[in-house]
């Protein structure tokens, strides 16, 4: 991708707009640190906060007509924060003085005429940005109609920096004609008083603003001095007087702020209104701000939160490293893998932005150039490749029939974690479906996809649609919403219809043949079926058939929130995945339903009472299927090897398929020990490997004292280690372990010293 | 610590030669990276026992580290 999409993407992200007080506001006063500051009771750097947008705060603090209060969010919400109000009071509790020094003395000469608002500020300004400036002024003191508005010492020790700072002021100089401004290379007229304006002759640098004292804005009548004094300095600098100041004024904000999780807050009424407000009065009403940020994304999952950022920043991030010759992070490679990419975001963001995109972007990337970690996705690759392997993959019609109009399609982990609902799903497809149900097993390509491992995932596909012409081209009825949406995608020539929808065919021709449930279930929509709103409803329609009264959580449908197995999160980010599932079970107290076996799986692990619909249509009550013990990944490798097995053999009078020679190692493998397995990702077959090849040649450690043998074999990228006792019939397994370390140095690079 | 694992590994026999095993400095490589670790080695075949405390611990931070390089 090139640097033109990445930076199109990181502007979807208005997490770093401007509140809109802010952007309202003509000088840009960033309101909301100032209104987090006087919540604190913190009024110094509450009013350094005004001192750092305000030239004259002490002024402008106690005059200003806060137009940001017309878009303050909270006036949806109990009333807009009176910022007006609380200007005043913190010009008069904390410390506005504020050094500043002029840019080195430039030669260049400004006249500012008239010492209203704004000629104080251009001249102000001018002064800072280096420029000689003289301050004519006709009256006989500095702030011009000011003075109408505010105490005289108040306005002379505010103006009083002009001259510290080294502004000339002319006082009692009524500029006439002009000729008195020759000698400046530009000249600016504030004509904030609606005085008539002095007669100076058009010309060449001379800049005309200021606010008429009718429908006076002293915040304006600043922000029009502000705004001359970068036109002259652009001006006499010689570059363009408009590129990059469409911000400069009042803007509309594209931040984003939900206001549906704040409740209503009505402003206090000040006790004493003609002294303002009391420190207390002024902590609360600044503590009715409601912080306005967006962060739609980052409230509703746990991994952008857990990165400590929101999107801009990630994308920015994952950019610098996709697009830098030499890039590629841990912690951007950690970043990138441990998305979930379940749109959860984009269903979410008010610009779309999917952080499944970027993160599959800064995979490509990383797969691209090698710096792709092997311990993020080997394992769920080669479980894939063992799923479209001769030992669980095939593609057969119907037992007895040459052709098929239809074709079950289980999916991969529905017969790893549920092999026997397959088999009486399929029963009942026969059963039911007229001109043919043929089956099809095997994987459908998504770990490849997750891994941006492009090649492969086009060769499963390419493996699936090549089964599907064996059969004739039949209808697919696909089980898993996962291997949906991937079909839908990538075999857009694929006729396809959920196992859902043909199941709620099926039970609305049968009508009623269990006795209802009369159970309470909460519903748990997998993420990739986040846009299947016609599977959506029919499982529910399924279950309500079958008795249940559904309960819908707080996040459900096109909300929906991963399991902590999509996008293999849970291989390159475990305790991650487990952290999602663990929240997402906590969502209800009710038991949870869901379509998906990876959704049960991982809701089961976290102790989550949870139903797979097939449960709900095959299991006897008298099973607690909820209560199922969760599948490990030795098992469902197991599993789906059997299945195809049992069918093969019930079915098509298929023979025993010849054992390897390994499998003939029995093993016994105590719970805690085969759960830290599950967790190292070692399987029963791994273990099986390593001791079928240390008993037949001895290659082995042992220990006298307590009989134990010790034991390695290298599979692949990993070296396995067992530690085990013969007890008579079996192996006993007390210990398994793994690194991807090889011993000995067959590169001969770089020597690292001991540590 | 070195002590200890020897004492935690040091009742291993290699299988092969019926010899107790003695620690020895190894090379271990990964991603192109040559490390040398303390293991206990056979010193008949040379046969190398890499125990859980070093598997879970020195090696899986090594290659945590090489990975993220």
């Amino acid at each position: 991708m090139d640097q033109k999409s990445w930076r199109e993407l990181e502007n979807r992200c208005i997490q770093e707009e401007a509140p809109p007080c802010t952007a309202r506001c003509p000088i840009h006063v960033d309101v909301r640190t100032f209104l987090r500051k006087a919540a604190a009771g913190d009024w110094d750097r509450a009013a350094q906060v005004l001192a750092a947008a305000m030239p004259f705060p002490g002024i402008l603090g106690r005059i200003c007509d806060h137009p940001c209060e017309q878009v303050c969010r909270r006036g949806e919400a109990g009333g807009a924060i009176s910022i007006g109000e609380l200007e005043r009071a913190v010009v008069k509790r904390g410390d506005i003085t504020r050094r500043r020094a002029p840019l080195p003395q430039k030669e260049q000469r400004v006249a500012v005429v008239g010492s209203g608002l704004s000629g104080l500020t251009a001249a102000l300004d001018l002064r800072l940005k280096g420029y000689g400036v003289t301050l004519f002024e006709p009256g006989d003191q500095l702030g011009s109609a000011l003075w109408h508005l505010l105490p005289g010492q108040i306005i002379e020790a505010e103006t009083a920096v002009l001259e510290t700072l080294g502004v000339t002021v002319r006082l009692h100089e009524l500029i006439d004609g002009g000729s008195r401004l020759k000698v400046f290379d530009a000249v600016y007229l504030g004509l904030d008083s609606g005085a008539e304006p002095p007669l100076v002759p058009p010309a060449s640098g001379l800049f005309i603003g200021g606010e008429p004292f009718r429908g006076y804005s002293p915040i304006s009548a600043v922000a029009e001095g502000r705004r001359a004094a970068v036109s002259i300095d652009r001006y006499l600098q010689k570059v363009s007087a408009a590129a990059g100041r469409e911000r400069e004024g009042p803007y509309e904000s594209r931040l984003y702020t939900s206001l549906e999780s704040i409740p209503p807050r009505t402003a206090l009424p000040m006790e004493h209104p003609e002294s303002g407000y009391s420190d207390e009065e002024a902590r609360t009403e600044a503590g009715r701000c409601i912080q306005c940020e967006c962060m739609e994304c980052v409230k509703n999952c746990l991994f952008l939160e857990r990165f400590k950022a929101y999107p801009k920043q990630y994308v920015r991030q994952i950019s610098n490293d996709a697009t830098v010759v030499l890039g590629a992070h841990g912690a951007t490679r950690r970043l990138v893998n441990s998305c979930s990419l379940c749109g959860l975001c984009a269903a979410t963001c008010p610009n779309d932005l999917s952080m499944a995109q970027v993160c599959m972007e800064g995979r490509r990337s990383l797969v691209g150039r090698g710096k792709m970690p092997a311990s993020a996705h080997e394992f769920a690759l080669e479980d894939m490749a063992s799923a479209m392997g001769q030992r669980a993959a095939m593609a057969c019609h119907e037992p007895g029939k040459e052709v098929s109009r239809f074709v079950f399609f289980p999916g991969c982990q529905l017969s790893g974690v549920y092999p026997e609902h397959v088999f009486s799903v399929y029963a009942l497809l026969r059963g039911n479906l007229g001109g043919g149900t043929g089956l099809m097993l095997r994987c459908c390509g998504v770990p490849a996809k997750w891994a941006a491992r492009d090649g492969l995932f086009e060769e499963a596909i390419r493996a699936v649609e090549h089964d599907w012409n064996s059969l004739g081209q039949p209808v697919l009825i696909v089980a898993c919403p996962t291997c949906y949406r991937i079909f839908k995608e990538r075999l857009p020539q694929v006729e396809l219809v959920s196992l859902w929808h043909t199941l709620a065919g099926i039970s609305e021709q049968s009508g009623p043949r269990q006795s209802p449930l009369a159970r309470r279930l909460a519903v748990h929509d997998p993420c990739t079926a986040r846009h299947e709103t016609g599977m959506q409803d029919a499982v529910r329609s399924l279950l309500a058939r079958r008795g249940c009264t559904l309960e819908e959580l707080s996040l459900s449908r096109t909300e929906t929130e991963c399991c902590g197995y999509g996008g293999l999160m849970s291989t390159a980010n475990p305790p991650l995945a487990r952290d999602v599932a663990a929240r997402r079970a906590r969502l209800s107290e009710t038991d949870y339903v869901t379509y998906c076996a990876m959704c049960r799986n991982a809701l089961a692990v976290e102790g989550k009472r949870v139903l797979h619909v097939l449960d709900v249509l095959f299991s006897t009550p008298e099973t607690d299927a909820a209560a199922r013990r969760p599948c490990g990944w030795s098992e469902r490798r197991e599993n789906r090897y059997r299945l195809k097995e049992r069918l093969v053999g019930s079915l098509w009078g298929g023979s025993r398929r010849t054992m390897e020679a390994y499998e003939s190692v029995l093993l016994d493998i105590p719970d805690e020990v085969m759960e830290r397995m599950e967790e190292r990702r070692i399987l029963r077959e791994d273990v099986q490997k390593v001791i079928y090849h240390a008993e037949t040649g001895r290659d082995r450690f042992v220990n006298p004292e307590s009989g134990r043998s010790l034991a390695s074999f290298t599979l692949g990228h990993v070296t396995y280690w067992v530690e085990y006792s013969y007890e008579g019939s079996a192996f006993r397994i007390h210990n398994a372990y793994s690194h991807r370390m090889e011993i000995g140095d067959s590169s001969g690079l770089k020597v690292w010293g001991s540590e | 610590m070195k002590e200890k694992e020897q004492a935690g590994g040091g009742n291993w026999l290699c299988g092969r030669c019926d010899r107790p095993l003695e620690l020895c400095k190894v090379q271990v490589t990964y991603l192109g990276s040559v490390f040398s670790l303390d293991l206990l080695k056979c010193p008949g075949c040379g046969a190398v026992v890499v125990t859980e405390e070093i598997a879970a611990g020195k090696m899986a931070e090594a290659e945590q580290i090489l990975e993220d390089k």
